[in-house]
């Protein structure tokens, strides 16, 4: 078979192996705590109605971008935990540029959308800078980062609050966005409550960015290299140190458009409510997605799907719809197991394929033993003694008996 | 194949194995889906004797020893150990049987000591007290492997650290010890210590299975020399002074063998590289590089020679901007490049084979045409104003397949799915792409097969006439003798002697890399 179809079919069986394993797994949970198990799947398998469909999709778009942020940093072995911070941060900032309205319209609107992302990306600089000249762990970092940014915004939105000249005190918000600054909504059916928001195209962009910077530019190619082999990048020129600052910077851009949406699509404002936990969310949407921007998107989607249907399975099927929350956990698990067994197994295809190809096309040459990976890994085993592991080696070709020599010539 | 062990004692598959034999191996075959590995392997083992096996890589030498060690189950065919037909299914159960296995690379925690490393995951025998200590002191002495208890593995040399992974084996009583390209990284006088250990064990009546590239070694220290081909046993030469190196290495790739000879010299008097006074601080004491000063000619290949650790990696990685703290300066072509990153090094004409090809040469899991790219993403034709032109890379790396002879079923790939010699011409062939005026090449036919090192040598000896400036660090003296113009010896950071290839013996550089002839007078490995 040709090696990128192959490469394809594999790739879906990840989905495929993950959703029967979950299924698996959750009607177990469910057993166990002796719940319905057929109603919860007739509950999951119903479609939801329009009114639904627009929450699922606002809250796609949300995990959508909270997911690329963290994928921009997995894709460097950078574990951005921040994403939380950083969109805190930039939705504040963003708030308090369209809410002072310096710029009419959506200039106005498009100058709030930079200033978001130019905060994130600084805020997820700070954690950048410590790593690549500090050598502080940037998940320690970010984590600090994201109690900062609580006690941060919080603090900046009562002070702008006091100066927003409000007369109602108990709402503590900035300045409301001009209307002719919002984002309009799109209807995708019938009333105001089938309206989503008109930020899923923002969404959208954002995605293709996200894959054309990481497929088709030489920074993406850099990027990817550094998240590869560290010291292969080294040697090959790339500097480490700032690509770590631009990576973090990129991936708390791209975190900065997480809470827009509500921005400019629903709060008008930045206020004491406004919504938290999106950007963990994200990280488990980009380990579903495997940090493909298709990936991350279904990944958006299933995360928002089981977050809407949970109200109904509790009405309808009688469960706590903290199961949900199981079954969000559940896949997020199945999927990491099931795309590392079938990346092993992708790699020991490839390898009997080599070895293959080769032994027909040259049978004379010596056989391909030294299929590196499987060389090199070496484990101990229960005595504490040296044992190569048991990952086959493939080696190449068939022996040819014409070609030995008749006795030693000795 | 049926007279393939002409063995004295008239040993057959069908008798029971005579006393004398502490291993006999008969048919073994071992096949992955696809492919054969091991195709009716027979070997006698006698006991007492020190037994070689030579091949080329990927010859099946690996996977039959990991049959021998339990890793993996032969599918055919019969091990006999010390008279008794086993089934070997762990490593457990091999040294149960008495086997013993010593890693080429070395399996030891530094920060414990000999005794601790040794007593490490075999508590259950004698303790991890006195009875064991003691119990290691008997070894060491009974077997003269001069074993110092209680230094931390750190501090001890390479042979050193070999000596503790040879105790270990025998601390766990095993009588067939397997030692796995053990000279590798040893250097001639080291190597001298070694042969007379093994010798040692031999008395003693322990078995011994040698395996080895370097014949002339294998020649010196064996009783019995086993060669394997295309996982085949071909023949088994009872008597090691009848055969000539190059008879048995003819043995081994079943054809006429390359050399890497050099050729008329074309060393001209135009400097391309050049090295004034490198220095590179360690934080604690000695430094790692120590006024390092070379030159390189175009059309000339200077070899350093030196045992493992002695700066070579340092000097390769200063000259290529990949170390902080470097003082000194560098000229590439009468250009200051002292001061400029890495990728304006290799913009201005570096091409660099690294020592280390899966940690600084490729991306394992990426695809080979991705390969191609990496050291040169700035550079058409994989990339133009910030663009990766896919394409146009997966057209380059079908040509460098093509003339470097990768045997790989096209671009698309990954790069963990080669072999080692297959890795190392498509690096070579990538680093010669951008026409470089200077290549570094650090240990370039290391772990590769003698058709791809002779590729190889062949490309480089190429490039030379061209007027390629070449820096060639090695630890194969054979490899530096052949290939260079000029050697210079590094030791403990610092050149000590220049050497002309034409009169040098192996053994004066060995001297030179240990310090035996330094001013220091005193001889010091690793």
């Amino acid at each position: 078979m040709n090696i990128r179809l192959q490469r394809a079919v594999l790739a879906l069986s990840v989905p495929v192996l993950a959703l029967v394993l979950s299924v698996l797994v959750i009607s177990l949970v469910l057993f166990l705590a002796d719940d319905p198990i057929g109603a919860v799947w007739q509950v999951l398998r119903t479609a939801p109605a329009e009114r639904n469909w627009a929450n699922i999709i606002d809250k796609t778009t949300i995990y959508y971008l909270s997911g690329i942020a963290v994928a921009i940093g997995f894709r460097m072995n950078l574990f951005n935990i921040g994403v939380e911070g950083q969109f805190l941060v930039a939705a504040l900032m963003a708030a308090f540029v369209a809410g002072e309205a310096w710029l009419p319209g959506y200039l106005n609107t498009g100058v709030a959308i930079i200033a978001a992302m130019v905060a994130g990306g600084l805020y997820a600089g700070i954690a950048g800078v410590l790593r690549a000249y500090r050598g502080v762990s940037e998940v320690i970092s970010t984590i600090m980062l994201n109690a900062v940014a609580v006690g941060l915004t919080a603090f900046i939105t009562r002070e702008l609050a006091k100066s927003a000249t409000q007369s109602n005190v108990s709402v503590v918000q900035t300045k409301l966005i001009p209307e002719e600054s919002w984002i309009p909504n799109i209807s995708i059916g019938d009333g105001p409550a089938s309206e989503i928001y008109g930020f899923v195209v923002i969404a959208v962009v954002a995605g293709f960015v996200y894959w054309f910077m990481i497929n088709r530019t030489r920074f993406g190619f850099d990027l990817r290299a550094t998240g590869q082999s560290l010291t292969a990048a080294v040697a090959s020129g790339i500097n480490v140190k700032r690509m770590t600052v631009v990576a973090m910077m990129i991936s708390g851009a791209f975190a900065g458009l997480v809470g827009l949406p509500y921005i400019f699509g629903e709060y008008h404002s930045y206020g004491s409510t406004f919504p938290a936990g999106l950007g963990f969310t994200g990280i488990a949407v980009a380990l579903i997605g495997r940090n493909h921007p298709i990936g991350v998107a279904l990944g958006a989607l299933l995360f928002a799907f089981l977050d809407e249907q949970s109200n109904k399975l509790q009405i309808d099927a009688g469960v706590s719809p903290e199961i949900v929350k199981i079954m969000q956990g559940t896949i997020l698990l199945m999927v990491v197991i099931s795309s590392e067994v079938v990346r092993r197994y992708g790699l020991r295809l490839e390898q009997q394929h080599v070895a293959r190809v080769l032994a027909q096309r040259d049978p004379a040459s010596p056989p391909a033993e030294g299929v590196e990976g499987a060389e090199r890994v070496k484990g101990v085993d229960g005595d504490g003694t040296h044992a190569a592991t048991t990952l086959p080696a493939t080696p190449g070709a068939v022996r040819d008996a014409d070609d030995q020599p008749e006795e030693a010539p000795l | 194949m049926t007279q393939a062990v002409p063995h004295p004692d008239g040993a057959s598959t069908t008798g029971g194995p005579p006393d004398d034999l502490a291993v006999q191996l008969r048919g073994i075959g071992k096949r992955f889906p696809g492919v054969i590995a091991n195709d009716d392997i027979n070997i006698d083992v006698r006991r007492g004797t020190i037994h070689a096996i030579v091949g080329e890589n990927g010859a099946g030498k690996s996977t039959l020893m990991k049959i021998l060690y339990g890793v993996q189950p032969p599918d055919s065919g019969t091990i006999t150990i010390n008279g008794r037909q086993l089934s070997l299914s762990s490593p457990a159960d091999a040294i149960k049987a008495g086997v013993g296995m010593v890693f080429q690379h070395f399996m030891l925690a530094d920060n414990l000591t000999v005794v601790e490393n040794v007593v490490l995951g075999a508590e259950r025998l004698h303790g991890i007290g006195r009875a064991a200590r003691r119990e290691i002191m008997r070894i060491s002495d009974a077997y003269g492997l001069g074993i110092e208890p209680d230094r931390l593995v750190e501090e001890l040399g390479v042979g050193a650290r070999q000596r503790v992974e040879i105790l270990k084996v025998l601390y766990r009583g095993a009588t067939l010890i397997i030692l796995d390209e053990p000279t590798a990284v040893l250097v001639p006088q080291e190597v001298e210590e070694l042969f007379d250990n093994l010798r040692g064990l031999k008395q003693e009546g322990l078995s011994v299975i040698f395996i080895s590239h370097k014949l002339d070694e294998v020649r010196a220290v064996a009783d019995e020399i086993t060669v394997i081909r295309r996982g085949t046993t071909v023949t088994t030469v009872t008597d090691p002074r009848s055969v000539t190196s190059r008879q048995l290495a003819e043995l081994m790739v079943g054809a006429e063998l390359p050399s890497p000879s050099t050729e008329t010299s074309t060393v001209t008097d135009t400097v391309l590289l050049s090295v004034r006074d490198l220095t590179l601080p360690a934080p604690d004491g000695r430094p790692l590089l120590d006024a390092v000063s070379l030159e390189v000619h175009r059309g000339e290949v200077l070899g350093i020679a030196g045992v493992e650790g002695n700066g070579q990696a340092e000097l390769v990685e200063a000259i290529m901007g990949m170390r902080p703290g470097v003082t000194g300066a560098i000229e590439l072509a009468g250009v200051d490049i002292s001061r400029s990153s890495t990728l304006d090094r290799r913009e201005a004409g570096i091409g660099y084979i690294p020592e280390d090809r899966h940690r600084h040469g490729l991306l394992l899991d990426a695809p080979l045409w991705e390969n191609r790219i990496l050291g040169h993403q700035s550079r058409p034709p994989s990339s133009s104003r910030g663009l990766i032109r896919s394409r146009a890379a997966r057209q380059d790396t079908e040509r460098i397949i093509e003339d470097y002879d990768v045997r790989t079923p096209g671009p698309n790939v990954l790069a963990r799915a080669l072999s080692g010699g297959n890795q190392q011409k498509l690096i070579v062939g990538r680093e010669m792409s951008s026409d470089p005026i200077l290549l570094i090449a650090s240990h370039p036919t290391r772990g590769v097969d003698v058709g791809a090192q002779a590729a190889i040598w062949d490309h480089i000896k190429t490039a030379r006439r061209n007027g390629l400036a070449v820096l060639l660090i090695s630890a194969d003296l054979d490899e530096l003798i052949g290939l260079s113009d000029r050697i210079e010896v590094i030791l403990r950071g610092r050149l000590v002697g220049t050497f002309d290839p034409a009169s040098v013996t192996p053994e004066q550089l060995g001297s030179a890399m240990t310090g035996a002839t330094s001013d220091e007078g005193q001889a010091v490995t690793a």
